[in-house]
């Protein structure tokens, strides 16, 4: 994390940029705490006024940003296993629904068990964890893309089991009736119709997790998980047991699941397997390659924007199309029917062109760490002179298609 | 840094390959068989109600109960090697695809969805049958027809994905092109699910059901012998012309090792534009299958079966086209059986234990010789 330099002198917007980036980099949990209280301060605020207040009341715009959280959330997590250790985890949603169903649980007329919410959330996370190395310990050996299918398969049986294993779990009903957390001192009454104190106790978790998070990025451990990226090989030749750091990665995904999962199980009063399918793991994914893999910020930014167009963008366009109400039209042989359409189908849709375009053309993400933005330009980079530059033969190496043009001996980085 | 991945098929010897793909149906059929009437015989035994008992009634009774489970046996066996056929053929797919370019090609089961989509658009939509065919030369043009057009399009939808997404990322980490296959597979999905809805798209079944030869008391379903002849004619087909023809060496030689084999004068775009072209292909013939035997698709079809396809390739070890193969059989086979105990809604789970087994204890697959340097 260099500090910047080289910002032409006169310019005061770009001094001030600069001095703001300085100071983020030499304070970065002050950094964090401070923006995400005026984030906690505007997302009270602009609900209360237009042009939000004219779409929906202030109660459903928490609930809406709580909810939000919950997927930034779990993208800072799914994060830290694709963006920062590099594995493909496409059973993510898995470990959401053991954090939700160990709360459900703890907390439900079905167990009979009333336990306090904040406690719950350490516990919750600590189960997911612990599933998470169970799963992680024997499949991180393999290499990376069957290990993204054995986790596929994983998100897969895990709701197949919480529905098949009905004695237990009550099935596709799932378990319902959980209690809400216990009220807070200043915030109050949890519940459906004042849900803000959900949304500033996901405020809240949301910048210990991002403290934590930077604070383990930049760690040995941040620079080992880099390392296992890069170049697998290279990391074990100079040390670093590359099982157990992938394994950690996992594991911390995991708990993010799991707290995400708890916080999701105490608001929703329900789970059920249903809200646990491939759709969430894919969606969390489509968050996080937008957002820009490794960067814990442009992660957590992209999973609120994804949330939000998913929820409320696609709505207003239904809305809007039900209130233009247009007539159904020929374009030539094409039968146009714009009121036909319900807009919020198409989320997957877009999703999936979002990945395809994103990696075609951009798969830094909209806001790529410095990092991440090399490693993915290897090939733009290929074609430049790359003697000079540690950082991108450093990279090279780790490219399996460069590996193989340059295949048999007179590799370019040959005398590393 | 060696990672190549086996070649595409180890064999040079049609008749060696023949000779192996008889011998493993054989073996399984008679397994099958067996395991199948000792299942039957122990949940007939009301006293001893044991499955070792059931073995050794399998082996030694051959009175009327005996012909009967035998029968019953048959039934499934071949029920199970025909939906085996069909997993085989898309595992081909994924095998082929990842031998040459070492890519989970994630999209492959939505490409057989697809297949499985324009056969009943042939034989309900263009030919407007709703009603099974007994007309025995109208009942084939109707099923080439469908192979036809099902095979062509999605070869060149298959094809054409290649070149618009997989090709750019070729030389890219190998996460990017992994990812953007899961975006091409929603794309594909939702693309089925505006065009024909969430629920499942029926079409008449235009092979009859009620044809079944009697072996004994057993009737066994024309229908799956028919799909696993043609499953098994163009896995031979194929693995004759990867086996001899000069394309065929082409892929091999690219699967190995691509820089030396473009030196060598092979053209590297244009064998991968022709593996997915095969791939796709079999894949649609997969998809007439199913839709033959089944009478429904749905926009999700493939995701589920594309998995279990998956874990066939990798069962069989992958990058191996006769271990694609007998993983298929072997899924379907599983597959039937769980539904036969009554535990068909484990199926998936059962399938994905195995996949996580066989890859803890043994990555390279039943077949492979994968010598990945992570694996």
């Amino acid at each position: 994390m260099s500090a910047v330099t080289a910002i032409g002198p006169g310019s005061q917007g770009a001094g001030m940029r600069a001095r703001i980036r300085d100071f983020s980099d030499a304070h970065r949990s002050a950094t964090i705490v401070i923006s995400l209280a005026i984030v906690a301060v505007l997302m009270t605020i602009l609900p209360k006024i237009p042009p939000l207040s004219l779409i929906q009341n202030e109660a459903p715009w928490f609930d809406a940003f709580a909810n939000a959280g919950i997927y930034v959330l779990l993208a800072m997590g799914l994060n830290v296993v694709i963006g920062l250790a590099g594995l493909l985890d496409l059973g993510y949603a898995a470990f959401f629904a053991i954090g939700a169903y160990a709360y459900a649980y703890s907390n439900s007329p079905f167990s009979g068990l009333d336990l306090p919410f904040l406690p719950m959330l350490i516990v919750g996370a600590a189960v997911a964890a612990v599933f998470g190395i169970a799963l992680g310990a024997p499949t991180l050996r393999l290499r990376g893309d069957y290990l993204a299918i054995m986790t596929l398969g994983f998100g897969e049986i895990v709701p197949i089991v919480f529905l098949n294993l009905d004695t237990w779990t009550q099935g596709t009903n799932g378990i319902s009736g959980i209690f809400r957390p216990e009220p807070l001192p200043i915030l109050g009454e949890f519940s459906p119709v004042t849900p803000y104190p959900y949304m500033i106790v996901m405020v809240f978790i949301v910048a210990i997790a991002m403290i934590l998070l930077y604070r383990l990025q930049d760690s040995r451990v941040g620079r080992a998980w880099n390392a296992v990226r890069e170049d697998e090989l290279a990391a074990a030749a100079n040390g670093i047991n590359t099982v157990t750091t992938k394994l950690l990665a996992f594991a911390l995904g995991a708990t993010t699941a799991g707290l995400a999962g708890v916080f999701s199980a105490s608001k929703l009063t329900i789970v059920s397997p249903d809200q646990f399918y491939f759709q969430v793991s894919f969606t969390v994914l489509a968050m996080v390659i937008l957002g820009g893999m490794g960067n814990i910020w442009g992660v957590a930014v992209g999973a609120f924007i994804v949330y939000l167009i998913q929820v409320i963008v696609l709505k207003q366009l239904n809305s809007l199309k039900e209130a233009l109400n247009l007539p159904a039209f020929d374009l030539g042989p094409i039968h146009v029917n714009i009121s036909g359409i319900d807009f919020t189908n198409y989320q997957f849709l877009l999703f999936g062109f979002a990945l395809v375009m994103m990696m075609l053309f951009r798969p830094e993400g909209l806001f790529p760490s410095q990092r991440r933005r090399r490693e993915l330009h290897i090939a733009d980079d290929l074609a430049g002179p790359i003697e000079d530059d540690p950082g991108v033969v450093g990279a090279l190496g780790e490219a399996p298609g460069a590996d193989e043009l340059f295949d048999g001996g007179d590799k370019p980085e040959g005398g590393q | 840094m060696t990672a190549h991945a086996s070649p595409v098929s180890p064999s040079n010897s049609t008749t060696r390959a023949l000779r192996a793909t008889v011998m493993a149906v054989g073996a399984v059929v008679i397994y099958l068989i067996v395991l199948w009437r000792a299942l039957l015989f122990a949940g007939e035994m009301t006293a001893g109600n044991s499955f070792a008992g059931g073995i050794l009634a399998a082996f030694t009774r051959f009175d009327d109960v005996g012909n009967l489970f035998f029968g019953q046996a048959l039934q499934q066996t071949v029920n199970a090697l025909s939906i085996g056929a069909i997993y085989a053929l898309i595992a081909l797919g994924y095998t082929m695809v990842y031998g040459i370019i070492e890519l989970i090609n994630f999209a492959h089961g939505d490409i057989f969805m697809i297949g499985a989509f324009l056969s009943i658009v042939v034989t309900g939509g263009i030919f407007g049958q709703q009603d099974s065919v007994t007309n025995i030369p109208f009942l084939a043009l109707l099923v080439i027809c469908a192979l036809l057009v099902s095979m062509v399009l999605v070869g060149l939808i298959n094809v054409t994905i290649e070149r618009l997404v997989y090709r750019p990322l070729r030389h890219a980490p190998r996460l990017a092109p992994l990812i953007t296959a899961i975006g091409v597979s929603f794309i594909l999905q939702n693309i089925a699910l505006t065009i024909a809805g969430s629920g499942d798209r029926k079409a008449a079944q235009v092979f009859p059901l009620d044809w079944q030869i009697s072996v004994g008391d057993a009737k066994i379903s024309i229908l799956n012998i028919f799909v696993f002849a043609l499953a098994l004619g163009l896995m031979l087909a194929l693995q004759n012309f990867v086996g001899r023809s000069r394309m065929g060496r082409a892929m091999r030689a690219t699967a190995q090792d691509q820089s030396a084999a473009s030196l060598m004068g092979v053209d590297l775009n244009q064998t991968i534009a022709l593996t997915f072209l095969l791939g796709g292909m079999l894949a649609g013939a997969a998809g007439v299958a199913w839709g033959l035997k089944f009478g429904y698709v749905k926009f999700d079809l493939g995701f589920n079966s594309g998995l279990k396809a998956f874990t066939a390739a990798v069962l069989g070890g992958i990058g191996n086209i006769s271990g694609a193969v007998l993983g298929g059989f072997i899924i379907g086979f599983i597959e039937n059986f769980a539904s036969a105990l009554g535990y068909s809604r484990w199926s998936e789970f059962l399938v994905f234990l195995i996949l996580t087994l066989v890859l803890i204890f043994k990555p390279s697959g039943i077949l492979g010789q994968l010598t990945g340097d992570r694996a």
